[in-house]
């Protein structure tokens, strides 16, 4: 049996990752994949606690978090899209229209 | 009479409250119809309870109906609650029967008045203020009336607001009567510090007992009196009497003759413990009354319009109000009150009747010969002016005399003396203005003449009412020459009077008569030297203006008082107020609410420096915001 | 056995998410990340929940990515992207990136109550979860099924090209 801590603190590295990758980079897109990586530590973070307390809480919840991530990546890569067309550009630091 | 004497006052403000909602769109006959019978009702239960008052026996005065507790803060207490004894019982019938005459005269000289129902609206507030004023059992609930008629006062003084004169002379009035309030309500704050209540039974034991040292009773006394020459107009603090004149003269009846003026006079009455106990306070009230009546006397003798006169002859008599109250003959000073609201709301009214016969002519150089012109007017102004001059067997006599005789008994003979001085000018103007008005040659504008009548019932009955009991009020306190005990006044007021350690004076029969003499002389004197001046020999008056010139200008100008305060106090307040809003209000309170908004935009200028723009940099925040959290949990 | 295979798969997991940042090519990132995903699929199947690994690789793998890849097709990047005008975000966030791992493993270090002693086998199992899922979790799921059509319609809305008049 693995302990369940471990699945914790990996879940805790890939969301810092993902949360650093996330500052760094540059562009639209992979800033957005980070994101996705960011949900997936949540994901991995639900599941190991739904092991621990032996419930189904933790699954049904990942479960609808995918859904919804898909539905977010959907209209997020939409959008991303339209940005490029306005643009021509997926450079984060070309949109800065709410400055000030 | 206990169940429903709390009524008086009740009826009023019933009246009040659905003439000031409603008023505008009732019709005139129904606004005269209620506002008077509100106080000929509010009359009713006066005399209702004033023969209620006289079955039972003195030991159960004042009879106290509490309503509600009105303010509970601490230890200290003030109830809605009214209370009944002969005191209260003449001013509520004198309040009552006085107000539903002028009531009733009013409908005829407000006739034409395009804001009829506002008039009765505040003269119904007004009789409620008054009467609340008479029957509280406490003195905060009393103040409460005494602002009441002070602010109906103003009201009504500048009822016609559009005149500059009206509406400055009702601040004026304010103002005044604020000024002599400070004393009242600083007087009535050392009591509620020493006494701890303000009810008068209280205040009565705590002085009887000797809980209050001498000093603080004479500061009390003074304070609470500083509030009465406010409202009473007595010096210093009489000059808004004559301006109030620009006031509708129903309004100077009621309110500036008989019953708001003599607010202070009933004050003094009620707290009449105070004024013997200190005789220091009691004397400086009889100077004060004594002074007043001499000076206002001689400013009455050179104003031409009919009102002044009348203003200053008020303020005049009051001031025989206060010596009666000042020497300890309280009920004399009361007396005096009773007879004088007949007979110079009678004065107003008539005078307000001539007015009207001349389409609001009053400057008495246009009268003249009016004699014949006005066959009901006439007799009950000439009534009136008998009655104040104190010629015999008329009610101004009887009271006067017993204010008089009272001053000489106590042995204060200046007072004594200032009194019939005040009495020869007394008669003399008086009958002046009956002669410049109603005798000799006929000096009327033509196009004022053309349209002379005589007033029309609704005005003369009450002038021939307020004339009968000018003349017959006096009975009920026939002086003690013509035997003891009878003067039932005196005993019906005497167990609400509280025996100093002074001495009960007692006069010998001999000197009582020479002084009932000497008075009548004193009044003959003073119409005899009027009728020489202005019927034998018209010419006198203007030869001695001209001999006295600076005499007469002096007179004129009331001795330039108004022009004084303005210069001493007016003027330095408005500079002060203007400096004080130039430094202090423009700069700091207005830049205080321009800094504030001023500096919201600056800051946020600086934290407009936060949004980028970018979403990296949101991020950061955010993120950095969310560690900050997390370390609070952790920690 | 089982130790194995959690090593191997996290450490799997951990490079190609570094992978993933660290490339410059957006493609390969995407194919990192898919890589990322299958590796989060078996962890999920280590963790007694097979089903739902397997709809993480259908879905997150297989539709997201795929969407992904579609995007990075049409935004046509030839040469690199121009350096940014500000660097100096590097360092804050690796900063923030420590402190961040460290909370979080403090926090979740005690978050964990008495730990049971064995997870019954068939926990994870579709019968169980779809037991669950349509009794007491209805509502969420039906609204769930709302709200990705909303996301569809939403998202063909936004990238329609305005018709030419």
């Amino acid at each position: 049996m693995i302990p369940t801590v471990y699945f914790l603190i990996l879940s805790a590295v890939l969301f810092v990752i993902g949360t650093v990758g996330f500052l760094i980079k540059k562009d639209l897109i992979t800033q957005f994949m980070c994101v996705e990586v960011m949900l997936n530590a949540a994901n991995l973070a639900f599941i190991a606690f739904a092991r621990s307390t032996s419930s189904l809480t933790g699954q049904i919840i990942v479960f609808f978090i995918i859904t919804v991530a898909a539905a977010e990546a959907a209209v997020g890569l939409a959008i991303i899209l339209l940005v490029y067309r306005q643009k021509k550009s997926i450079k984060t630091e070309d949109s800065s229209l709410m400055k000030g | 009479m206990r169940d429903i004497f709390w009524l008086i006052p009740l009826v009023p403000a019933l009246s009040t409250l659905i003439l000031a909602v409603f008023g505008e769109k009732l019709p005139k006959k129904y606004i005269s119809f209620q506002a008077c019978g509100a106080v000929f009702i509010s009359f009713l239960i006066s005399l209702y309870s004033f023969l209620g008052l006289l079955k039972i026996s003195p030991t159960e005065y004042p009879v106290v109906k509490n309503l509600f507790t009105w303010i509970h803060a601490g230890n200290f207490q003030a109830n809605l609650s009214f209370q009944f004894d002969p005191l209260t019982a003449v001013m509520t019938l004198v309040v009552t029967a006085v107000g539903f005459l002028i009531h009733v005269y009013s409908i005829g000289y407000m006739a034409e008045d395009r804001s009829y129902s506002r008039f009765f609206t505040l003269m119904n507030l007004f009789t409620f203020s008054m009467l609340v004023l008479v029957m509280a059992s406490n003195l905060v609930l009393m103040f409460v009336g005494w602002e009441g008629v002070g602010f109906c006062s103003y009201m009504l003084i500048g009822f016609w607001f559009e005149k500059h004169s009206a509406a400055n002379a009702g601040k004026k009035a304010f103002i005044v009567n604020r000024i002599g309030d400070a004393g009242f309500l600083i007087g009535m704050l050392f009591i509620l510090v020493s006494v701890g209540s303000t009810e008068f039974a209280s205040i009565n034991n705590a002085i009887a007992g000797g809980s209050l040292s001498h000093g603080l009773v004479t500061l009390i006394a003074i304070l609470l009196f500083v509030g009465a020459t406010g409202k009473s107009a007595q010096i210093p603090l009489y000059v808004w009497l004559p301006d109030a004149m620009e006031g509708p003269t129903p309004v100077s009846a009621l309110i500036h003759a008989a019953t708001m003026v003599t607010a202070g006079v009933y004050m003094v009455a009620r707290m009449n413990i105070f004024y013997t106990t200190s005789e220091a306070a009691g004397s400086i009230v009889a100077i004060i009354g004594a002074v007043t009546a001499v000076y206002a006397g001689t400013m009455a003798l050179t104003q031409n319009d009919i009102k002044r006169v009348l203003a200053y002859s008020t303020i005049s008599q009051i001031g025989y109000m206060f010596i009666g109250c000042g020497v300890g003959a309280y009920a004399a000073g009361i007396f005096h009150l009773y007879t004088h609201a007949f007979f110079k709301s009678l004065l107003f009214l008539a005078a307000g009747s001539v007015m009207h016969a001349l389409s609001g002519e009053l400057d008495m150089r246009k009268m003249g010969g009016l004699k014949k012109y006005l066959p009901y007017t006439y007799p009950t102004f000439l009534i009136g002016a008998i009655a104040i001059a104190g010629v015999p067997f008329l009610s101004g006599f009887f009271s006067k005399d017993a204010i008089l005789t009272s001053a000489f008994a106590q042995g204060q003979y200046l007072v004594w003396a200032l009194g019939l001085l005040g009495a020869v000018l007394t008669a003399f103007y008086m009958f002046r203005l009956i002669f410049l008005t109603f005798h000799g040659k006929e000096r009327i504008e033509p196009e004022v003449k053309k349209h002379i009548h005589e007033s029309p019932p609704v005005m003369t009955t009450p002038l021939a009412i307020l004339a009968f009991f000018s003349v017959i009020a006096g009975y009920i306190g026939l002086p003690v020459v013509l035997g003891k005990n009878i003067n039932w006044f005196d005993r019906f007021l005497a167990p609400i009077m509280h025996k100093g350690h002074g001495h009960e004076a007692h006069l010998g029969m001999g000197t009582e008569w020479l002084l009932i003499v000497i008075s009548v002389i004193v009044a003959l004197t003073g119409i005899f030297i009027a009728y020489v001046f202005y019927l034998k020999k018209p010419s006198v008056p203007h030869a001695l203006v001209k001999r006295f010139p600076f005499l007469y200008k002096l007179l004129y100008n009331k001795y330039y008082v108004d022009e004084a305060y303005d210069y001493v106090f007016v003027r330095p307040t408005l500079k002060g107020s203007e400096f004080v809003y130039d430094k202090f209000d423009l700069n700091i309170i207005d830049g205080a609410v321009n800094g504030a908004a001023s500096g919201t935009g600056f800051f946020g200028k600086i934290l407009s420096f936060f949004q980028t723009g970018f979403i990296k940099d949101y991020a950061l925040v955010f993120l950095l915001g969310a560690i900050i959290l997390l370390g609070l949990l952790i920690f | 056995m089982a130790v194995f295979l959690f090593v191997l798969l996290s450490l799997t997991c951990i490079g190609s998410i570094l992978g993933m940042i660290l490339s410059k090519n957006q493609a390969h990132s995407a194919l990192y990340l898919i890589l990322a995903f299958v590796c989060t699929g078996g962890l999920f199947g280590l963790m007694n929940a097979p089903f739902i690994a397997v709809v993480q690789i259908i879905i997150y793998a297989g539709a997201i990515m795929v969407l992904f890849i579609f995007v990075i097709m049409m935004i046509d990047i030839r040469k690199g992207l121009s350096p940014e005008r500000k660097k100096w975000i590097l360092y804050p966030s690796l900063g923030i990136g420590l402190i961040l791992i460290i909370e979080l493993i403090v926090i979740l270090n005690n978050a964990l109550g008495p730990s049971k002693a064995r997870a019954v086998e068939s926990i994870g199992s579709p019968k169980t979860l779809g037991k669950i899922l349509f009794t007491k979790y209805l509502y969420p799921f039906e609204i769930t099924s709302i709200l990705i059509i909303a996301a569809l319609v939403g998202a063909l809305v936004l990238v329609k090209k305005k018709e030419e008049k």
